[in-house]
């Protein structure tokens, strides 16, 4: 079975190359409405940072009471360089996981595969690499296999012009749903970020997985 | 009678050679550009003497046009992405090639020694075609680019034979764990400066030690998180004569043999001035680097996440004469007080959050700012990221640094007023900008009107380049800075409620300014287009990253990013889809 990945930096001719870090920023896209009206509604929920009272946000949106509020992601604020971000991001990984006495906490999420007649679970810290996930999932559900798969054990997932043919074809892609619940492709993320906020797994379809975020197809169309 | 007849020095009396070695003293390039106004000879003998030049914006000018003007180019600085690609506001693939440049320049044989880039686009591609175009190339220095692989740097071992600086920071690059570094032939012992922290995979060591051995001319090291402790150790005790190190992994144990090799190790190192890295740390540890401390003029602690406060502040107390600090704000305003203690040659202060994403969460107030502004006095450039900030803190900065050259100020919550007063921060960076005369970097954040604006189209006389998130109420703000900045080169604008009067009515300074970018702004497309009419020598660029193109969209529309810069060359021919050129 062959699970196609979108990870950053693909191929020899690749000019795009692997440095914004989404972060999923790009999603949310939030804006804050500015003091004195004028600009856009914000989008923004509630948050630590910023206070309605203080900086007369206008048009909140209503939280859902039952969701704790999200912190208010403005794109490219503050203004730290992506390179940074990522860096801190692998030191604190390393901290946390070397606080914890005896290893570290395991994560296990539920994994489902389009046409798989049950779910399986995987622990995402025997992992270090969207690789290793890669093969230990294709070696999971290789027993489901339906029909036209590519080659099996072999990944191609460092190739980004592969991935509109995965995606348009019935091959499998990998999916995943994060902490804001939204369902993200998997691999834009460093691998260690990706094992924070991931909840749970899904191998898409390609025809299906078309159907998830929009922008995140598209911005791979424009790379192919 | 005698002083009748006016007796002038022609200079042009003088044969080329002499007013060619004149010219080798001037070193600016704002002076050498007056230089070739002159007159048609000074022109020439400018020219064909000129070996540096720098583009602050790569599409400026072209590759062609460059080398016919300055056919005797050695060292080129280019400049690609606007600065605010940076924090993720521009798309990938946006532009700033490097090959064609390269391609260029092997074309004409021009004997390129030096080539600095920030910013841009390397590919692979290039930088083989690099390494083996130019026999004499010496130094590449690379900032904040992306495209390449380790796979590019091992082209540039193998080929570049008299290689003095490799220096890589803040890259995204590519590892495709070769052993690029293994690519130094045995017969290269020229390497002055090498960089690599940037890199994210493993470095065969053996090979790394070997050529450190073979370079007697190392001045400047800076490893990367795959480099442990022992092989730091050992690569002090083959370059004791160091003046710039970045650890690498800083992690032992204390009570080991090997950790009692470094301390031993380190303290012959008597010339190390600057010390980084620290990306992995052991806090136990640092105690051996004490010895140092007192002869460091820079210290760069910033990606050094596992040192907490008081071991911050306890390494720092050893630094007296440090001119530079970059640090985390878990240092928090207490251990800026230590800073402001015993740092009192202080010139350049960076406070970096610990946590970008999470805004609530900087441990630094304007109370560490205060304390560091009381004890150095020499303090000329900030980049501090704190929780909030006050108008009585910045009036009390103002006073006590009158040096500032760079101010910039990132409160977390972009549009917080003072929590003390609940006013906006018109009046403190007002102070700044009154106080500090010699201003050339602004960064403004919190909540502001346009009187923060007022204040410096008044006052900073000075001032080059601008950064605006989240202020101002209307075009008055823009105009005020367009019309009192009378150096003003760079503006960039996000989030501003700026619009189509302001951009307009700016028109006729665009072209003494090297770009200006508005983004979530109030700008129309329709007058994004008639600037770009009226100003053929400007390039207007709209980034336009939605599904509609030109014919959907009306000229009323508010336009979501635009960045236009002046230029020799007109409309650039590798733009994306997503960039539309008006």
């Amino acid at each position: 079975m062959e699970i196609g990945l979108n990870t950053k930096g693909g191929g020899g001719d690749h000019v795009g190359g692997c440095e914004e870090e989404k972060m999923g920023f790009e999603e949310t896209e939030l804006r804050l409405g500015l003091p004195g009206g004028g600009g856009d509604g914000g989008e923004v929920q509630d948050t630590s940072g910023i206070d309605p009272d203080e900086g007369k946000l206008t048009g909140l949106a209503a939280t859902d009471p039952a969701k704790p509020p999200a912190k208010a992601q403005v794109v490219g604020w503050p203004p730290v360089r992506s390179f940074r971000k990522n860096m801190l991001a692998i030191t604190a990984t390393q901290k946390s996981s070397s606080d914890e006495s005896g290893g570290e906490k395991a994560a296990f999420v539920k994994v489902s595969m389009d046409g798989a007649p049950y779910l399986r679970k995987v622990d995402l810290r025997m992992y270090t690499s969207y690789q290793q996930l890669c093969v230990a999932l294709a070696k999971m559900f290789s027993s489901f296999t339906i029909g036209s798969c590519g080659s099996q054990g072999m990944m191609d997932f460092m190739n980004e012009s592969k991935l509109m043919d995965l995606l348009n074809g019935s091959d499998y892609v990998p999916t995943y749903e994060d902490k804001d619940g939204d369902w993200m492709l998997v691999g834009d993320v460093p691998w260690e970020v990706f094992v924070e906020s991931c909840k749970r797994l899904g191998i898409m379809k390609g025809t299906e997985a078309i159907g998830l975020a929009p922008k995140v197809v598209e911005k791979c169309k424009k790379r192919s | 009678m005698f002083w009748g007849s006016r007796k002038t020095i022609n200079m042009n009396y003088f044969p080329d050679e002499v007013l060619e070695h004149v010219f080798d003293f001037i070193r600016s390039h704002k002076d050498r550009n007056s230089v070739s106004l002159v007159c048609k000879s000074w022109y020439k003998i400018e020219k064909y003497s000129r070996q540096k030049v720098f583009l602050g914006n790569c599409y400026s000018i072209g590759p062609e046009r460059l080398i016919a003007r300055f056919p005797g180019l050695k060292s080129l600085t280019l400049k690609g992405k606007p600065h605010f690609a940076d924090f993720n506001l521009v798309p990938d693939d946006w532009g700033g090639f490097l090959y064609p440049w390269i391609k260029a320049m092997a074309k004409s044989r021009i004997g390129l020694e030096e080539l600095k880039l920030k910013r841009m686009v390397v590919s692979d591609k290039s930088l083989e075609l690099l390494s083996k175009s130019f026999p004499n190339f010496k130094s590449l220095v690379l900032v904040s680019c992306e495209g390449f692989t380790t796979d590019g740097l091992a082209a540039i071992a193998s080929n570049c034979r008299f290689l003095k600086e490799l220096d890589l920071q803040e890259n995204e690059v590519e590892d495709h764990r070769g052993h690029w570094l293994s690519c130094f032939p045995e017969s290269c012992t020229s390497l002055a400066s090498l960089n690599f922290a940037c890199l994210k995979g493993e470095i065969n060591l053996a090979s790394l030690e070997r050529l450190v051995a073979r370079s007697p001319n190392l001045k400047s090291l800076r490893l990367n998180r795959a480099v442990p402790f022992d092989t730091l150790q050992r690569l002090l005790i083959r370059a004791p004569q160091l003046v710039d190190l970045g650890t690498g992994s800083y992690v032992h144990d204390p009570s080991s043999e090997a950790y009692n090799k470094f301390k031993a190790a380190i303290q012959s190192c008597k010339s190390i001035r600057s010390l980084s890295g620290f990306l992995e740390v052991a806090p136990c540890c640092m105690s051996a680097i004490y010895p140092i401390c007192e002869n460091l003029t820079f210290l760069n602690l910033s990606y050094a996440a596992g040192l907490q406060s008081n071991e911050l502040t306890k390494l720092i107390q050893h630094c007296k004469r440090l001119q530079r600090l970059w640090i985390l704000d878990c240092i928090g305003d207490k251990g800026l007080g230590v800073v402001a203690s015993t740092c009192n040659e202080l010139q350049e202060l960076r406070v970096f959050p610990s946590d970008p994403f999470d805004a609530g969460n900087a441990a630094v107030t304007e109370e560490g700012l205060v304390l560091v502004s009381e004890g150095c006095p020499k303090l000329n450039s900030l980049l501090y990221f704190c929780q909030q900030m006050t108008n009585a803190a910045l009036i009390t900065v103002a006073k006590n640094c009158t040096n500032f050259i760079r101010f910039r100020l990132c409160i977390l919550n972009p549009i917080k007023p003072d929590p003390v007063t609940n006013q906006p921060l018109d009046e403190g960076f007002g102070a700044i900008v009154r106080s500090c005369k010699g201003l050339k970097r602004l960064s403004l954040s919190g909540l502001l009107t346009d009187q923060v604006f007022y204040y410096i189209g008044m006052y900073a006389k000075k001032l080059e380049m601008l950064s605006v998130a989240f202020a101002g109420e209307s075009d008055k703000g823009m105009l005020y800075v367009l019309n009192g900045c009378k150096k003003l080169r760079k503006l960039e604008i996000r989030d501003c409620p700026f619009g189509d009067a302001a951009l307009l009515e700016g028109m006729g300074k665009y072209e003494t300014m090297r770009s200006l970018w508005m983004s979530t702004c109030e700008v129309t497309l329709g007058a994004c287009k008639m600037l770009a009419k009226k100003m053929p020598n400007l390039n207007v660029e709209i980034i336009n990253e939605t599904e509609q193109t030109d014919s959907n969209l009306d000229d009323s529309q508010k336009v979501d990013k635009m960045y236009l810069y002046r230029t020799l060359v007109g409309h650039r021919e590798d733009a994306p889809e997503f960039v539309w050129l008006l």
